[in-house]
């Protein structure tokens, strides 16, 4: 019975999270390398907020002072004052869009270099236990998320605040009373916003779970149409469907319903609150308390006044998504590597690739090990191979030679020195790998072979192109080395992207090569390549392969037959041939045949 | 707009919704029209000192209006709004519906991610068209029509100064927001650029880990986010401007009412409420201007995404159903006797033939084994018979007739295929296995049995209600081919085809499934795909592909003493199970 996995996936459907202080204050240090223009922001937004009320304060003057007392040249002074004020009022709000567009940026970049290059240096083991899918949700679209509130989200939400406060500082000193009288549809306003906000953030959490249903529903469908077609299950299917998209159609409708009722009432208290000042205020014209420019000058106020409020319940949800986002990526900045390096390390410089396995017992999983009390020592300029069926631990001598983890029990050692006591980097510096998967980035071939390092020249890359016999294809590129390679290299046939994996490894000239021979079949002509090549890559360097190929094996100092992870044969390919053990099954298992052909 | 007219047909089915939204909006609209009048004569008599009385009825009566106007908005959404996801329903479910019927060709072309964006981005620039964007034009057109002609009654000298600036409005918001799309679509680019690099790197993380490349691919990417954020920057600096730009123009107006309209009033011709009627006028003219400006960005966004729709949606289903007009064989009615005559197949656009002119008798309730390499065309032979794919050459008859001229439902009722990848739904345990027909405890019990999962269901606490999938538990390779298994046995087809569907099971569970499904298999007929000698062995029939072709056929003990290909995997295989031994 095979061992079984059952894993529970969390449900990332996080929809807001309460505001958690400790969180907001993290959140708010990102903040301080941009005092400076947050706090020339506030002021902007202050002054935006003061210049919108001085507005509707000046009409009353032009209509009660000078346009009843037919003073010509008053009005025109308080025409341009309106107009400068106008002006000026445009040109700050768009400096001040645009200023906190800039500080979000800025901050979002900070963000993301940091969190990019925290994930970039942690180790191997992370990425094998995490979807890279999520990760790179992280370092996206999580981070995104959190742009509003470094922008507009704090900076608008003062200037939402000094305007409301404005407001009421010139309607109470134009008429405390009328001010009073008018501000009473006020609680009707705000109760009503909230239990809208309320229904419409719950309708939208529903619309987005069920929006991420249908979309999930299409996208298996789409990945299993065969299944679907062969079992001729279209009907089923489609009506299935169709009660999926009529729920998202209903929900939908629901938040309709709820913005339907919601602009009309926020008109209704509008037109509530004018009614108030006209019946209110009109009646205090009439006793001659009240000019009717302050009427008028009240019924722009009563306008002005309604945008704040809805705004402000607004940034609240966006900050309540964000604290999700930020804790996310907080957990993910918190994460340490397992493997560090030494705090006083010994350079790397003079490896000559003597390695040195001492009893190296290693399990990825706690008690399940990997490898058992494995030894051996590799001497400078010797070529090893490492011959076993799969799962024998392999891959795995590759792993902890590299330090991508570190060993259980025993330790490792490259002249002498516990390789725990190196730099990774310096470490792997030495070291090239040729891994079976070849992986090709995005770019052109030449970017592929020297992984944009400027210390390769040309001239070495052109070396290696010519000793990986990789030179035939490129000329027969019209763009030569500059021809462009697509994501994972999916125009490249498997010789080729091997061919330039091995170029990439001969043009880093490392001290240690290792090298994990792919198995997929090639046609003949392409297979001669590989083996001319693989010649010239192992020649002159400590090589440690993973071997699949028969004439890479009788290439080899020395073979080591490992099964279930321990050494079970060591010796030359005579040696273990006579023998007639494992080694001389797997050999007729896996190169006999090709033994036969050659 | 051209593209557009598919939209006809669905607009059609709501025409009296959409008429009666169009009613609505509009007495909305005229309600809300007259409350500036209101406004105007009330501050007017505030002036001429009326009496008190009456203004309290211009109170309740600014109200009333108000009131009524926001309830005839309110019917507007309910009518309009609503239509608008009725469509956008009816046109995913065709876009759906479609999709169901289109051939394996045309997903071998298409990226699962493309058409996901058309059932969802696309489907939703329609819908904001249709909706927002009819409301909104419909509310411009009326709305500005009656402001104008109230206006020019009022004073048209005024009117016509006032206005200087609104049409300044509407392009320059037309203007702004083509701009903004522009940039927007380009920080979108930036964006998936920065994902893109971000996946290779976590992708390729090995590689860059042994090469030492970390310090250099930080750059790399620190240089793709700065690109991001000066494409967003540029974004901002376009954004920037939409809303100063919006109430200096009207502020302007306002402005120019006072002005004008004050020099009138000092010389009598004009009253202190006329300029408060036109600045609340101005007022409800500028969010029609600025509406008019996005409508035309919604038409400019529905265009191509409905263009991309109808693309799909005209697409043939390639394989052509032979209907009610073919031979008359049904699911029940079949036996089950395959005949390949001559058949060669290749995939459109290659050059290569996968199956060279094979010819193959499987006798009703005889099971054929096949082995051969990776890409002999082992699973294109028999992806033929069910017509995932039409033969390029020769014929497949299926009880003497041509399968081409039997009804596609019923020839695909007759075959129950277990396929190389097996592919199950986030659904329960249950209704995976019993994916056709009705729900039957007892027959579930008993093909789960039979493909050897029932002990392991057994263990899951919610037993064959168990969901699978991103919301349920993720099976084993293993569990996942016999769950395949049981829900083609479930469908009891006359034809079994296995496509190398016990790869990931152990060896001895696989005698024991072996052992069970040789029950199942008789009466049936049967094809077994396999690499592994064990499961094929007691096969009536075994063909070896190579290249296409079939180079060896017959059963077990003949291929062995043929010694040939057969007789080599077979060999390799003794060998590698005498190594696990060890």
């Amino acid at each position: 019975m095979s061992v079984h996995k059952i894993k529970y996936k969390k449900e990332e459907e996080a929809l807001g999270k309460a505001l958690d202080s400790q969180l907001f204050r993290r959140l708010l240090s990102y903040f301080k390398p941009y005092k400076l223009q947050i706090a020339f922001a506030t002021i902007l937004t202050i002054t935006i907020s003061a210049l919108a009320a001085v507005r509707p304060r000046l009409t009353p003057i032009a209509i009660d002072d000078k346009i009843a007392n037919k003073d010509l040249p008053g009005l025109q002074i308080i025409i341009i004052i309106l107009l400068g004020t106008l002006v000026l009022q445009g040109a700050i709000q768009y400096i001040m869009a645009y200023l906190t567009s800039w500080i979000g940026q800025k901050i979002i970049y900070d963000l993301r270099k940091k969190v990019f290059e925290h994930t970039i240096n942690l180790n191997l083991k992370f990425f094998d236990n995490n979807p890279i899918g999520r990760l790179v949700t992280r370092v996206t679209n999580d981070i995104e998320v959190l742009y509003e509130v470094f922008s507009s989200g704090l900076v608008t939400a003062f200037g939402d605040i000094f305007t409301i406060i404005w407001i009421l500082y010139f309607m109470f000193t134009l008429d405390w009373k009328l001010s009073l009288v008018t501000l009473s549809v006020l609680p009707i306003l705000v109760y009503a916003t909230s239990v809208f906000r309320k229904n419409v953030r719950s309708s939208y959490a529903r619309i987005r779970i069920l929006v991420a249903k249908m979309n999930s529903y299409i996208q298996e469908h789409i990945t299993g149409i065969s299944i679907v077609q062969l079992f001729v299950r279209e009907k089923k299917t489609v009506e299935e469907f169709e009660k999926i998209n009529r729920d998202h159609t209903e929900e939908n409708k629901k938040s309709i319903f709820y913005y339907a009722v919601f602009f009309p009432v926020v008109e209704l208290l509008g037109a509530v609150a004018v009614g108030l000042i006209i019946w209110y205020g009109g009646g205090q014209v009439f006793s001659s308390y009240i000019s009717v420019g302050v009427i008028i000058s009240f019924i722009q106020f009563t306008e002005m006044f309604f945008r704040p409020i809805r705004d402000l319940s607004e940034k609240y949800n966006i900050l309540q998504t964000a604290m999700a986002s930020s804790e996310r990526i907080f957990d993910l900045l918190d994460r340490k590597s397992p493997v560090v390096d030494p705090e006083y390390p010994v350079p790397a410089k003079d490896v000559k690739g003597n390695i040195d396995f001492k009893n190296v017992w290693f399990a990825y999983n706690e008690e399940d090990f990997v490898l058992k009390n494995v030894s051996f020592c590799i001497k400078e300029g010797e070529r090893i191979a490492f011959v076993g069926a799969t799962g024998a631990g392999k891959s795995t001598i590759i792993n902890l030679l590299c330090r991508f983890y570190d060993v259980t029990k025993g330790s490792i050692t490259v002249e002498n020195t516990d390789i725990r006591n190196f730099n990774q980097q310096d470490l792997r510096s030495n070291i090239a790998i040729v891994l079976q998967d070849v992986f090709l980035f995005s770019g052109d071939i030449k970017s592929n072979i020297d992984l944009g390092n400027d210390l390769i020249s040309n001239a070495t890359i052109d070396e290696s192109v010519r000793n990986t016999g990789l030179d035939d294809f490129i000329n027969s590129l019209p763009e030569g080395i500059s021809h462009k390679v697509n994501e994972r290299g999916s125009t490249l046939s498997v010789g080729q992207k091997q061919l330039i994996s091995f170029a990439r490894a001969l043009a880093y000239n490392p001290k240690i090569l290792i090298l994990d021979e792919a198995t997929s079949s090639v046609d003949t002509e392409t297979e001669l390549l590989i083996q001319e090549a693989i010649k010239k890559l192992i020649e002159g360097r400590t090589s440690i392969i993973i071997a699949h190929r028969l004439s890479t094996i009788q290439s080899c100092d020395k073979i080591i037959v490992l099964h279930k992870g321990e050494i079970k044969e060591m010796g030359t390919h005579q040696q273990l041939l006579e023998n007639q053990g494992l080694y001389y099954k797997l050999y007729q298992l896996q190169y006999k045949e090709e033994f036969k052909n050659a | 707009m051209r593209d557009l007219i598919p939209l006809f047909p669905y607009l059609k089915k709501y025409k009296s919704k959409i008429f009666l939204g169009f009613l609505f909006v509009s007495v909305s609209i005229f309600l809300q029209s007259l409350y500036p009048l209101v406004i105007g004569n009330a501050i007017d008599d505030l002036i001429s000192k009326a009496n008190e009385e009456l203004l309290f009825k211009y109170a309740l009566l600014s109200v009333g209006i108000i009131l009524t106007g926001g309830f005839f908005l309110f019917l507007t959404r309910r009518t309009i709004i609503v239509a608008s996801r009725e469509i956008e329903n009816d046109l995913r479910n065709d876009f759906f519906a479609h999709l169901q019927k289109l051939p394996k060709n045309f997903y071998n072309e298409k990226t699962t991610g493309d058409l996901m964006a058309h059932a969802t981005n696309d489907i939703n620039n329609v819908r904001n068209f249709l909706g927002p964007g009819i409301m909104y034009s419909v509310q411009t057109v009326l709305r500005t029509i009656i402001t104008l002609i109230i206006l020019f009654s009022i004073n048209a000298e005024i009117a016509v100064i006032a206005l200087v600036p609104l049409p300044f409005i509407s392009y320059l918001v037309y203007s702004v927001m083509k701009r903004t799309y522009g940039r927007s679509m380009k920080v979108q680019e930036a964006f998936s650029a920065m994902t893109t690099k971000v996946q290779e790197n976590f992708a390729g993380i090995r590689v860059i880990k042994s090469y030492v490349r970390e310090k250099f691919e930080i750059e790399q990417f620190n240089k793709i986010s700065a690109d991001y954020q000066k494409k967003n920057l540029a974004l901002a600096r376009m954004q920037a401007y939409s809303f100063p730009m919006m109430f200096l123009l009207t502020g302007l107006s306002i402005i120019i009412v006072i002005y004008f309209g004050g020099m009138k009033v000092i010389n009598g011709t004009f009253t202190v409420g006329n300029i408060a009627e036109f600045v609340v006028y101005l007022g409800q003219l500028t969010f029609p201007m600025i509406a008019f400006g996005w409508v035309i960005s919604l038409v400019q966004r529905a265009a191509p995404a409905m263009k991309r729709i109808s693309t799909i949606m005209t697409t043939e289903p390639g394989i052509k159903d032979a209907g009610k007009s073919g031979i008359n064989l049904t699911a029940e009615s079949i036996r089950g006797e395959i005949e390949l005559r001559k058949v060669s197949f290749r995939y459109p656009k290659t050059e290569i033939d996968i199956l060279r002119k094979v010819d193959l008798k499987i006798p009703a309730g005889s099971t054929l084994g096949i082995i051969g390499y990776t890409g002999s065309g082992k699973s294109t032979l028999i992806n033929l018979i069910p017509r995932v794919f039409d033969v390029t050459e020769g014929e497949i008859l299926i009880d003497g007739a041509d399968i081409r001229k039997i009804s596609l439902n019923e020839l695909r009722k007759s075959i129950g295929i277990v396929p190389q990848e097996s592919f199950l739904f986030s659904d329960t345990i249950a209704n995976n296995i019993a994916y056709t027909g009705e729900i039957s405890e007892e027959r579930i019990t008993d093909v789960s049995k039979k493909a050897g999962l029932y002990k392991d269901v057994n263990l899951f606490p919610e037993k064959f209600r168990t969901i699978l999938g991103e919301r349920g538990i993720t099976l084993s390779g293993g569990q996942k081919q016999r769950t395949s298994i049981a829900r083609a046995i479930y469908k009891e087809p006359k034809i079994l085809i296995l496509d190398d569907s016990l790869s990931a099971v152990d060896t001895s569970t696989e005698a024991e499934i072996l052992k069970e499904l040789k029950e199942v298999m008789k009466g049936r007929t049967s094809i077994i795909i396999s690499h592994r000698i064990s499961t094929l062995q007691n096969a009536d029939n075994i063909i070896v592909l190579d290249g296409g072709i079939i180079k060896e056929q017959g059963a077990h003990n003949d291929l062995i003493k043929l010694e040939g290909i057969y007789y080599n995997i077979y060999m390799k295989q003794l060998l590698e199970e005498e190594i696990k031994e060890i």
